[in-house]
């Protein structure tokens, strides 16, 4: 069944066309990845799916459904979360209210009931610490829940923004270069979180990553882009021997193994 | 017990500074941009009060005067955000600067037109009245003050701790692109934040005129409270109304030890001081993490 549909998506920017009739789709419960070199469009479409970028042509349907009507806040309420490439979290609040506001579109109480923290909105509460703290458990983010995000390592930042899209219960997860800045050990950890992701939580995972051993590890298929065009999609084994692949990545001086 | 009254005049004062230092930071902090017509909001909330309120104009209950302007203000800010400052998004902040000087001179021609230039008295249930403690004669208007800004902050306190749109105002304020993958709708947060910064201005305002009269030039004293803020820390909301109490207590303490010609200066040398020995401010590092 497919999750998400990119049709025949083009951008460009003033004269410069960052993707280029780009079609592909992800199905429910598959963990998809796009590579490519660096300015080949990647991010473009991460943008293009999470609304921050209008495309000039082409369709993108959720669950059958276009998306391009909505807000980049509206289509967190349709169960799609992502994470940022160079991390974007609530630096000044700790992890756990980091991963609390990732629960933003499911509270319902109104105001009034919320200031006087109302029976109903107590239960809700207490709903959503409960599903916070699952996330926490998931993660093993327990070391850290009451620091400050600001003070933490690299690495667990990368994974507390990990924490607050899957808070969100989305059913699709779009993974900025998860892997990007780790450590070897941190990157082996990544690849264990991504699967456990799919497997444990159900969520569909879209990721632009550049570490091929991970992207081959964990992926079904693999879309390689370049130039704002897709020049292979596949098994990652049947992409990595593709010639126009291994020409993409050389002429750029990206060896890829 | 003339220190006592002394106290009380001046965080009767304080509390307004301390309530549009307040505003000038909530647009701060969510838009980074600096309002610098709040001091002018505040008083066209006072004279919106007023103009329902009075026997000579609309003739409405006191209550409900204060509750239209507050009201009214809110619409104000929200529209103001919606038709003005949204378009500046992403654009230099010292073009806003300058927008909502500019803003602020439409809002004190527009009231001097609509009431004259000539001083008003709001008409309202404390005016006059005092309050017997002791020995000490208080005036009912500046206690009436101090309790309705305590209540004030305390529910401010309470909006941004406990509320959904009160903890997206701060998620937003904290990081755009975050607060938006969320599914927070950041340019209608800015649009709610000003709309809570013209209800608190249209409060100062009302409390302002409760005590004294107003005209269109009263809106000026948004360049103290500019002070208070700055004081207290730019980006902090207790910093804001510490600042505004400060500035608010110096005031008399300074006219009754110091020449008039001097008074008015000391706020401002505090302002100075507080600069050059805490540049972010009294309260910025200390509550940082809070709102």
């Amino acid at each position: 069944m497919t999750l998400l549909e990119v049709e025949n998506a083009t951008v460009r920017f003033g004269g410069l066309t960052a993707l280029e009739d780009v079609s592909f789709r992800v199905g429910q419960g598959e963990i998809f990845a796009v590579v490519g070199p660096n300015g080949a469009g990647k991010s473009t479409l991460f943008n293009v799916i999470s609304r921050f970028c209008q495309p000039a042509s082409g369709d993108v349907r959720f669950e059958g459904e276009s998306v391009l009507g909505h807000s980049p806040s509206g289509i967190a309420g349709l169960g799609i979360a992502r994470t940022f490439q160079n991390i974007e979290l609530f630096d000044r609040t700790t992890v756990l209210q980091n991963l609390l506001i990732g629960r933003h579109t499911r509270r319902r109480a109104s105001i009034l009931p919320q200031i006087v923290f109302a029976p109903a909105v107590r239960r809700e509460e207490i709903a959503h610490r409960g599903a916070v703290e699952r996330i926490i458990d998931f993660l093993d983010l327990h070391p850290y829940r009451d620091n400050a995000v600001a003070g933490l390592p690299y690495g667990v930042r990368k994974v507390v923004e990990i924490g607050r899209a899957l808070s969100m219960e989305p059913r699709l997860i779009l993974l900025d270069e998860p892997a990007s800045g780790l450590s070897v050990e941190e990157a082996g950890d990544m690849r264990f979180w991504i699967e456990d992701i799919r497997a444990q939580l159900g969520v569909t995972v879209l990721m632009v990553e550049h570490n091929m051993s991970l992207v081959s590890a964990v992926s079904d298929r693999v879309m390689v882009l370049a130039d704002g065009r897709i020049i292979a999609l596949g098994a990652p084994r049947e992409v990595q021997s593709d010639a126009r692949v291994v020409e993409a990545y050389l002429g750029t001086g990206t060896a890829m193994r | 017990m003339e220190i006592l009254q002394l106290i009380v005049s001046g965080l009767a004062n304080g509390s307004v500074y301390g309530l549009i230092a307040l505003g000038f930071v909530l647009i701060y902090k969510a838009t980074e941009q600096v309002n610098f017509a709040q001091g002018d909001m505040m008083m066209l909330g006072a004279f919106i009060a007023l103009g329902l309120g009075n026997d000579s104009q609309i003739g409405a209950p006191f209550w409900l005067a204060c509750a239209g302007a507050i009201l009214a203000m809110a619409a104000i800010g929200w529209g103001l955000e919606r038709a003005v400052l949204r378009h500046l998004f992403g654009q230099p902040q010292i073009a806003a600067m300058i927008l909502t000087i500019a803003l602020g001179f439409l809002l004190r021609f527009a009231a001097g037109a609509i009431w004259g230039h000539d001083p008003l008295a709001l008409e309202n249930p404390v005016a006059g009245k005092t309050l017997r403690l002791g020995g000490t004669v208080l005036g009912l208007d500046e206690v009436a003050t101090i309790a309705v800004t305590v209540v004030l902050t305390g529910l401010l306190y309470l909006f941004f701790r406990r509320t959904r749109l009160g903890i997206a105002m701060q998620a937003s304020s904290q990081n755009q692109l975050a607060a938006y993958c969320m599914g927070i709708p950041v340019r209608r947060i800015h649009g709610s934040i000003w709309a809570l910064a013209g209800a608190t201005a249209a409060v100062a305002g009302i409390l302002f005129a409760s005590k004294g009269s107003i005209d269109p030039g009263t809106g000026f004293l948004g360049i103290k409270a500019f002070a208070a803020a700055v004081i207290g820390g730019f980006g902090s909301l207790p910093g804001a109304l510490a600042g505004g109490l400060i500035v608010g207590l110096i005031e008399p303490f300074a006219s009754r030890y110091l020449d008039a010609g001097y008074a008015q200066i000391v706020p401002y040398a505090v302002m100075l001081l507080v600069l050059v020995v805490r540049p972010h401010g009294l309260l910025a590092q200390v509550h940082a993490k809070k709102v």
